[in-house]
């Protein structure tokens, strides 16, 4: 059969309807998202009827999961690293519940941050929470890994975490496949307790989680994502971690490599071979794609001369790899082109022209500018990009929902009218409790809700807000008289400056909606209008 | 036979069309790829590459080394020269002439050009001219990937074969302005080398 061409996100979707999954939920976030949207348009998952939804957020999503592995069925829940953080309860908890069908939790990490706030590193949530984690070191090994994750996770009762990084989330290469496997049937937990956290019943249940530790330790020990490679110089030893392990590839193309090596795709950290290296070797250099967590785990609290990376130098400390980085830590011969001329010049993001986006800051940097500055709480998509010239119209970007939340808090210290400006996928993805947070103390802050009709930043996916967002504001208890709209167009730009005016002299809470389609949704859906009228 | 390429533009130019169409060329042709791209905040009019890797052997890393591309196309001049450390002493460049000015400060395009051919291998297209003569100014991106056909070690019959795959759903017509794309581009390299 030939080969299919597929993303590393891809990979993994397609591994997963292989796998037997009966539902797949997420909220988007680069480079995560393909994953999500290559089942909403895979032909066997439609006539399957397999779940893949947007959810309002990570947590959201991540419980759905949680209970489909409660029905009995394979469930994928996908996010971003950040993501975690949204879901770090659910996530931490169902560790101690265990699952009934499979569950695996893919996270793709984003180092070097391309398209993030940070570059945490989710091992450290898997490791936290004492779950295992794959994590491939090709697209192949994706997609194997997307197919048998759901057997782990039933055979040791525990979730399991798939993580990936950017490169390997947004590189194609040809995948071969294996035969489909049918769907786990409903079928209700055989321990009616399980998923009852009570202190009673949770102290129980984590006893079980830690019980399961050396079965763990042993499945990765026998893995056969894990190996040793063993070779006769022994000066050097090189641990590499998932993606870490195809640049040190890279860098033998023709030639065997010289020294051991152990690949670890599988975690627990699997020991025998750790320990072998760590006994055979003089020196043993550890390549992760992420933060230093086998350096670290190795070196132990204290310092060990032997272990070099991230933590020694030997790798910068920060970035994602690359096979230079490699090659330099290794002092192998390093390749490198001609220097860039001088007279290259930057080309950072920008939104698009005709965003609504532009009005509304073209109107608020007016106001602003009368009232003073420093008070622009904002948020994360499209609308962030206000943040770079000619803007510069915005004083914070955190996480998704703080614009509502820290506006309050600073109103509360004082800093009155503070302004908040968040898009409208983010208002519902976490937006809403701090917006009651709002209502109920009615602080004197203005909420702006820029809305795109889409979740535009990660590719315009559909948007839970979309005809939703005066409902909720009402329904949350915003004052009809201080819940206003308005279309953000040059033409409306002295109306919309006025409305910016009395809204933010107002002493209490008020909300303002500008509302007009993002161009590039509002074009797709042209295109294909076209192209429908032209099939007819 | 092992090329590595760089793809280079901006956010919204076109090039993961070009990536795409040489992806299903090399899986036709039963060559190992890998294809990795930009997706996210870049895509908003941001600097965007991506990395083609094909070879006859199994291929290792998803981003080709530094120093290792084989070819450089450039959808436009500017990007053309960002990646420069990546490019082999013998590669090529191939871009358009055309800038995409997106930006307050972008700098002067004979200054650009002339950088571009301080590279011994270059070759400088004005793809806009040659799609404008075909009526099909969409198909710029696609000249470009005719104009640096002959350095990629893949016949016209699979590249032909990957438009067929990529255009394919939008119909007959596209899929043969496309073609003669391709075509002129190539016509243009081979008369200018
Ligand atoms: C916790 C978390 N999840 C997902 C993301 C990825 N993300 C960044 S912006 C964005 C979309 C925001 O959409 P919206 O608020 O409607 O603004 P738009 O981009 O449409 O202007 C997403 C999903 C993130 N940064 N953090």
């Amino acid at each position: 059969m030939q080969k299919l061409l597929l993303l590393g996100d891809e990979a993994i979707a397609q591994g997963a309807l292989d796998g037997g999954m009966s539902g797949i939920y997420a909220y988007p976030g680069t480079p995560s998202t393909e994953i999500t949207e290559y089942v909403q348009r895979n032909k066997y998952a439609k006539e399957n009827k397999i779940h893949s939804d947007w959810s309002a957020n990570e947590k959201t999503a991540m419980e759905s999961a949680l209970g489909m592995s409660y029905a009995g069925k394979r469930a994928m829940v996908c996010m971003k690293h950040v993501g975690v953080n949204v879901a770090a309860d659910v996530f931490m908890n169902s560790a101690i519940t265990g699952v009934n069908g499979g569950l695996v939790i893919t996270v793709a990490d984003d180092p070097s941050m391309h398209s993030s706030q940070n570059e945490q590193d989710s091992r450290f949530y898997a490791k936290f929470a004492m779950i295992p984690v794959l994590e491939p070191s090709n697209q192949q090994e994706a997609y194997e890994m997307a197919y048998t994750a759901f057997d782990l996770s039933e055979k040791y009762n525990v979730p399991v975490m798939l993580r990936i990084t950017t490169r390997l989330a947004h590189s194609r290469s040809g995948i071969d496949l294996s035969p489909q496997k049918t769907e786990n049937k409903l079928s209700l937990p055989k321990d009616p307790q399980q998923f009852i956290l009570l202190p009673s019943i949770a102290r129980v249940q984590y006893r079980k989680l830690i019980a399961v530790q050396p079965e763990l330790e042993k499945a990765s020990e026998e893995s056969k994502y894990n190996q040793y490679f063993d070779a006769k110089n022994k000066k050097i030893g090189v641990i590499a971690c998932g993606l870490g392990y195809n640049y040190l590839l890279e860098n033998f193309e023709d030639i065997e490599i010289p020294f051991s090596v152990v690949k670890v795709s599988q975690y627990p950290i699997p020991r025998n071979y750790v320990e072998k290296i760590m006994n055979e070797c003089d020196e043993v250099l550890v390549l992760e794609d992420g933060y230093p967590i086998v350096e670290e785990s190795l070196n132990g609290f204290m310092k060990n001369d032997k272990v070099k990376g991230r933590l020694t130098g030997a790798v910068p400390r920060d970035g994602e790899l690359n096979p230079n980085i490699v090659a330099q830590a290794l002092g192998l011969t390093d390749t490198y082109g001609t220097d860039s001329p001088t007279s290259l010049k930057g080309r950072p993001p920008q939104m698009c022209k005709g965003c609504g986006h532009i009005d509304v800051y073209e109107a608020l940097n007016e106001v602003v500018a009368e009232i003073g500055e420093g008070r622009v709480f904002s948020d994360i998509g499209c609308y962030t990009l206000g943040a770079l010239s000619p803007f510069r119209a915005i004083n914070t970007c955190v996480d998704m929902g703080a614009s509502i939340t820290m506006a309050k808090g600073a109103a509360d210290a004082g800093l009155i009218p503070s302004i908040a400006m968040i898009g409208d996928s983010t208002f519902t993805h976490s937006g809403m409790t701090g917006l009651l947070d709002a209502v109920i103390e009615d602080s004197p802050i203005t909420v702006v809700i820029s809305d795109n009709s889409t979740t535009g930043m990660t590719g315009g996916q559909t948007s839970h807000a979309v005809d939703r967002i005066f409902d909720i504001c009402k329904g949350l208890g915003v004052h009809p008289d201080h819940l206003r709209t308005i279309i953000p167009l040059k033409k409306n730009h002295k109306e919309m400056v006025e409305m910016m005016k009395e809204e933010f002299a107002y002493n209490g809470l008020s909300v303002i909606v500008p509302v007009r389609e993002c161009v590039q949704t509002a074009s797709q859906k042209a295109r294909a209008k076209i192209a429908t009228k032209k099939m007819n | 036979m092992k090329k590595n390429i760089i793809l280079a533009g901006v956010g919204g130019q076109g090039i993961l069309s070009i990536a795409a169409t040489v992806g299903m060329a090399a899986i036709a042709g039963n060559i190992n790829i890998k294809q990795s791209e930009v997706h996210g905040m870049s895509q908003r009019g941001g600097d965007v590459q991506s990395h083609l890797r094909l070879s006859d052997k199994a291929i290792a890393s998803d981003v080709i080394p530094k120093g290792k591309a084989d070819i450089i196309i450039s959808v436009e001049p500017m990007e053309a020269l960002r990646y420069l450390p990546y490019l082999s002493s013998d590669g090529w460049i191939v871009t358009n002439s055309k800038p995409f000015d997106n930006i307050p400060d972008y700098p002067d395009v004979d200054g650009l050009l002339a950088d571009v051919k301080k590279v011994k291998n270059h070759i400088i297209v004005d793809a806009e001219a040659i799609a404008k003569s075909i009526k099909s100014r969409r198909s710029s991106n696609i000249v470009m990937l005719g104009a640096a056909s002959p350095f990629l070690d893949l016949s016209m019959e699979l590249l032909e074969e990957g438009l067929k795959q990529i255009f394919g759903r939008k119909g007959e017509q596209i899929v043969n302005v496309n073609i003669e794309a391709l075509r002129l581009g190539r016509k243009f390299t081979e008369e200018n080398m």
